[in-house]
């Protein structure tokens, strides 16, 4: 046993200004392991790996690598040591070509040899099947691509371990098979891979072991075969399953078949979206589901005037308006929580307060500032409502959890009481609890009438909250489903086969 | 545009700003020469452009690595100043033409030092940092003397009035002379430093490190690329070509003055501007800079030969083509960018 | 004592620490060099009123035009994440706009002065609307799109006044300049002061405070809220014009004359060290007004301690440049991070043992 550990870290801990953000963490990497590395936002498993690759150093602890003992001091340093890293966001440079990407930080020599570089570059993406030329500027393929690129320059440097964090948030599936098939060749070669995810059906499908944290702590190793997935979560959040599945499956009640429409679209369309017609009744919860590309958000951004909005017709409550911006929309009781949180939601610096107010403000318009102690007190009151864990209301957002800067943000739209909500992803990179939290709050809202579309990559919980699915592909509507076509089997066919 | 560079490729970012300047600068020239004739028709014009804009060229080229690492060093003509100074205070007093090189390119390597560990290694911010440098600069010039100082040392007046004859490019004068195409020795300098720079920038790994830095630094640094030190060098090469262009300068002028090489930085930023650098970062080629030198003054001699003598027409055009080039620049990127994502 | 002390050290003031201490530095400095450097008189100056004089006062008057255009520059700098080196330039056209209204008009009177003022008020807006498009509409970095403005600026000013350096004299022009009869506050001073009671005025009859930095801070996530980015910025260019008008008029009145070669000569480069020294980030987001009206202080503050220390005007350069080294060291991260390092391992432990003893 002890001959085949590739990396061993024992009571590895670390410590941020009034903050342990691990305690005692040990971990263990076999050759030719897939360890799957997982935990709640907060739980520290990036802050695990950062301490792994150099970017943190580790206030105590020790690290060995095939038995000897390591200190590792910097990115570089990890690199040399033979642990590669394929982070979530793009860490390459997209002004450079592929083939540079590939090898620059690691060239052996002085002098730049370009061709020498490019040529070697087609080989390695030609055998790993990546859809990209090697003098191709690095900017001008997709992300997906560009992800790729990154892996593909980890396998290159024959890596001894491979940590992958997060790699498939922006793949389709189709990539996502491609990412596997080389996760499970470079297994064969011996390569240990860590792979840090919050899929649960892809760490089931590819993963030997699973090493759960919770609250910078230790809960356990485990065979992925030996552990079911309920108690995966439950160890994950560190409580009874139940909840989870309290929530059954919504049927479309009688009371909104009758219900009025309240948002209706036809054929608008923008830069980015197909034109497509859309309607939605008040207090109807519905969801957007299909393919990543497949165009929920697009849709979603033209219907609140996020994109330039280039054709099309709206009518609310029965009234034609022209939603050409944000703003538009905002006026007419629209809210947009947006997918991306961190590049298009918080405000960092700023505090929980003007965090909240934000959306209300610019309704107001900019010549009736909402006074301090109202800012005050609408603060306090969604902080207690949506239960944010917070030092205190002014303290700025960008410190707060994942979780809880997404309840800061939906405290905002809240507060504006819109009579349509569109959430785009409100869970994504969410720990379970907070998940929960706002799957209950979406039907809470939709009993007090308000609409609510809600986008999930997660489809259970679309079914678990809508009482209509649309699904997408390649940028169309290709099908509607609702009460009983309303399980997982429909959504795929539907996907798969264009039709409901 | 591309079948002419023969490549598979589309051409990147900074390859399509660097053709645009070069494509305007040939245009503007020639129109020069066929509107305005005179001087424009001799190659000495060029040369004349040359041989004034040597130490222009030389610090353009270190602003254009710093700006392409994503940085801006406002301290360059101060220190080309300080440079010419003392070296004029050192020869005049019995110096060795030898040392002063050497002091010239101490005084150059020392601000690149302080500066670029300042902005490195403290993570101050660049504009900052060489602005205090610029401050600093131009206060020790006067320190050292507040008059202007002619270089009356022998050997370097040799220097200062040798030039590079080239009969052939010469042109007949009115009174039936042939006057030869004359190019000083800092012309010579100043094309040494474009090309090992073009090349380091192409072909060291130094220099892409540069565009890496600039393109996006948080990817540097996860590729393994050391960005503090990668930086500093970056004010490095800047503090040193400021320190040959202040020895260049005093080739040119001979003498040494507290208001030399004022808003040389600013023609340097423009330079590279119009060359097709970007503040930003990642972006830019010492080959668009050089063109842009040559169009920014270009302007100024059309102003000039067009019979507009009033001083304020001279900067009031250079500030239109500026103004032009900019807003050229943000509409390419942009198309371009458009283009990219409906793909 | 020692809970100012703490919060001084400990951040608390946030980013007025730096300026504060800067400040109360050069005080100490001063007072220890010469104890009567900052005694104030009142005397008899030459149009026979009775005024405030001193170093003190001559330092809080020069800076007013360095103040003025920093408030401006503090809101473009927010908004937009970079600076711009227009405002000299800026400063001398809006000069020469304010002398040339003046001498067309018959007399100088209340009326005309108005009338000056607040034509040069518009071209500085419009100048400030061109860099503001190119800045909002065009994405173009503010460094750069002000680079065309500071190139041709002076010789705009120059051309306004068909290549003259003007003189204009009169009593109410020395009355903006220095003293108004029978008070003993320099105008200037009077000036800055209004100028930062109306961007309080400002900051509380409207949002805009919130709406620029959320501009300044995330940009994208400000537009997905509603907030028009475009706007905000073109604004922020518009009353940085408002300030450069103030700032023209303040030195053109104070020397009865504009030439607009030496009118605010380099002083955009003063103007954006007194925002960061003043602890605005450079780089846009969260900002103090107040920061960088200190920062203007500290700037003049230093200039003229280096004068009364025999420093010629030449010279001056090279030590504000020691002085603006040593104090961006003290304030930069690396610096601060090492410092309060080194504070909680000294006086850090006590508290530690205290907790622990108090769980067990």
């Amino acid at each position: 046993m002890q001959e085949n550990v590739l990396l061993q870290m024992n009571h590895i801990e670390k410590r941020f200004p009034g903050v342990l953000a691990l305690n005692n963490v040990d971990f263990t990497l076999r050759k030719g392991e897939i360890h799957a590395l997982m935990g709640e936002n907060g739980a520290g498993k990036s802050t695990l790996i950062k301490v792994l690759t150099g970017v943190y150093q580790m206030d105590g602890g020790e690290i060995t690598v095939e038995g000897e003992p390591i200190v590792i001091k910097s990115p570089q340093d990890a690199q040399n040591k033979g642990i590669s890293t394929v982070y979530q966001e793009i860490t390459l440079c997209p002004n450079l070509t592929v083939a540079e990407n590939m090898f620059i930080g690691r060239e052996g020599s002085a002098w730049v040899q370009q061709k020498e570089y490019e040529k070697r570059a087609d080989e390695i993406l030609q055998r790993l099947g990546i859809p990209a030329r090697s003098g191709q500027e690095l900017g001008n393929c997709s992300l997906a691509v560009q992800q790729m690129v990154a892996i593909a320059r980890a396998v290159d440097m024959k890596c001894k371990v491979l940590i992958l964090d997060e790699p498939t948030s922006s793949l389709d599936d189709k990539e996502v098979n491609m990412l596997f098939d080389l996760m499970r060749d470079l297994k064969s070669q011996g390569v240990g891979i860590i792979f840090v995810t919050h899929f649960l059906e892809q760490v089931y499908e590819v993963s030997d072991r699973i090493t759960v944290l919770r609250n910078g702590e230790l809960v356990g190793e485990y065979l992925t075969e030996e552990l079911p997935q309920v108690e995966l979560v439950s160890k994950m959040i560190g409580k009874e399953l139940e909840e989870l599945s309290s929530l059954g499956e919504a049927d479309e009640k009688e009371t909104i078949v009758n219900a009025e429409v309240l948002y209706e679209a036809e054929g608008l369309s923008s830069n980015e979206a197909l034109p497509f017609d859309f309607s939605i009744k008040k207090g109807e919860v519905n969801g957007f589901t299909g393919l990543l590309g497949s165009g929920r958000s697009e849709s979603v951004r033209a219907i609140f005037g996020a994109d330039k909005v280039n054709g099309g017709t709206v009518k609310i409550k029965g009234k034609p308006v022209k939603i050409t911006k944000p703003v538009d929309a905002m006026k007419h009781g629209i809210g947009y929580l947006a997918e991306d949180r961190k590049r298009d939601g918080i405000i960092a610096e700023l505090s929980v307060r003007e965090n909240i107010i934000l959306a209300l403000q610019v309704m107001n318009g900019m010549f009736k500032p909402i006074s301090r102690s109202e800012q005050e007190a609408f603060a306090d009151e969604y902080i207690k409502v949506l239960n944010i864990k917070t030092a205190s209301r002014e303290t700025p957002v960008g410190s707060l959890s994942g979780g809880n800067q997404q309840k800061v943000i939906l405290a905002r739209w809240l507060l504006t009481h819109p009579d349509y909500l569109i959430l785009d992803e409100p869970t994504r990179g969410i720990d379970v609890g907070t998940k929960l939290e706002i799957q209950k709050l979406v039907l809470k809202l939709a009993e007090e009438g308000v609409s609510v579309t809600f986008i999930s990559s997660e489809v259970e919980e679309m079914l678990r909250t809508c009482s209509r699915l649309i699904v997408m592909r390649d940028r169309h509507i290709v099908g509607e489903l609702k009460g009983k076509d309303l399980n997982q089997t429909q959504v795929m066919k539907t996907i798969a086969g264009g039709e409901a | 545009m591309k079948k002419l560079f023969n490549r598979k490729e589309p051409l990147t970012n900074t390859q399509l700003l660097m053709t645009i300047t070069i494509g305007i600068f040939v245009v503007m020239y020639i129109l020069a020469m066929t509107l305005l004739g005179g001087g424009f028709l001799h190659t000495q014009q060029i040369f004349d452009m040359l041989n004034d804009n040597a130490s222009l060229i030389i610090v353009s080229c270190g602003l254009t690595i710093v700006m392409i690492g994503g940085g801006i060093d406002i301290s360059v003509g101060a220190v080309t100043s300080l440079v010419v100074m003392s070296c004029v205070l050192y020869l005049n007093n019995g110096g060795n033409v030898f040392v002063s090189i050497l002091l010239a390119l101490g005084i150059g390597l020392g601000f690149g030092l302080v500066q670029g560990s300042l902005i490195s290694y403290l993570e101050i911010q660049p504009f900052i940092v060489t602005l205090a440098g610029m401050f600093f600069a131009r206060g020790m010039t006067t320190i050292l003397s507040v008059n202007p100082q002619k270089v009356s040392h022998e050997g370097f007046t040799k220097i200062l009035e040798s030039k590079i004859e080239i009969p052939w490019l010469g042109y007949t004068a009115k009174n039936g002379n042939l006057v030869p195409a004359r190019i000083e020795f800092g012309v010579v300098i100043a094309l040494a430093c474009l090309i090992l720079v073009f090349l380091m920038l192409k072909y060291v790994r130094l220099g892409r490190n540069f565009y890496a830095m600039g393109g996006n630094q948080t990817s540097a640094l996860m590729l393994g690329i050391n960005v503090k030190r990668t930086r500093f060098m970056s004010y490095i090469l800047s503090g040193l070509l400021s320190g040959i262009s202040g020895y260049v300068f005093m080739m040119h002028t001979g003498a040494g003055n507290a208001t030399n090489a004022a808003g040389m930085e600013m023609n340097a930023i423009a330079s590279s501007i119009i060359g097709g650098t970007l503040l930003t970062g990642g972006v830019g080629n010492v080959i668009g800079t050089f063109f842009g030198t040559l169009t920014l003054t270009t302007i100024k001699k059309i102003v000039v030969s067009s019979g507009l003598n009033d001083p304020w027409w001279q900067s009031i055009t250079t500030g239109g083509m500026l103004c032009f080039f900019i807003l050229l620049q943000s509409v390419v990127l942009s198309r371009r960018s458009k283009k990219k994502k409906a793909k | 004592m020692k809970k100012a002390g703490k919060k001084l050290f400990g951040g608390g003031l946030g980013q007025l620490t730096i300026p504060i201490i800067a400040i109360a530095l050069l005080v100490i400095f001063n007072l220890i060099r010469d104890p009567g450097f900052f005694s104030i008189d009142l005397l008899h100056n030459n149009d026979g009123n009775i005024v405030l004089s001193g170093n003190l006062i001559s330092i809080i008057n020069g800076a007013s035009e360095l103040a003025v255009l920093a408030m401006g520059m503090t809101l473009v700098t927010a908004a937009c994440g970079g600076q711009d080196i227009s405002v000299g330039a800026a400063a001398a056209i809006a000069g020469s706009v304010f002398v040339k209204v003046l001498k067309s008009g018959g007399s100088i009177n209340g009326g005309t002065v108005i009338l000056a003022f607040v034509s040069a008020c518009i071209v500085a807006m419009l100048f400030g609307a061109f860099n503001g498009t190119l800045v909002a509409v065009f994405k173009i970095q503010p460094m750069i799109a002000t680079l065309i403005l500071y190139t041709c600026g002076r010789s705009i000013a120059y051309w306004i006044n068909g290549g003259a350096t003007p003189t204009v004299s009169s009593p109410i022009l020395s009355g903006i300049g220095s003293f108004i009869p029978g008070i003993p506050v320099p105008t200037p001073v009077l000036i800055v002061l209004l100028m930062a009671i109306l961007f309080k005025l400002l900051f509380h009859f409207t949002s805009l405070e919130l709406f620029t930095q959320s501009v300044g801070i995330n940009g994208s996530a400000a537009r997905l809220n509603g907030i028009n980015s475009t706007f905000i910025k073109l604004l922020s260019f518009i009353i940085l014009g408002v300030c450069v008008c103030v700032a023209g008029t303040i030195g053109v009145s104070r020397l009865g004359l504009i030439n607009h070669e030496t009118l605010l000569l380099d002083v955009e480069m003063d103007t954006i060290l007194a925002v960061a020294i003043g602890g605005n980030s450079l780089g846009g987001g969260k900002f103090k007004i107040s920061g960088s009206i200190i920062g203007a202080y500290v700037i003049q503050m230093l200039t003229i301690t280096l004068y009364a220390m025999k420093v010629s005007s030449t010279d001056v350069k090279a030590y504000k440049a020691i002085v603006i080294v040593l104090l961006v060291v003290i304030g930069s991260p690396v610096v601060k991070a090492k410092f309060s390092k080194f504070m909680t391992n000294t006086f850090g432990q006590g508290k530690k043992v205290a907790v622990k003893g108090a769980e067990e």
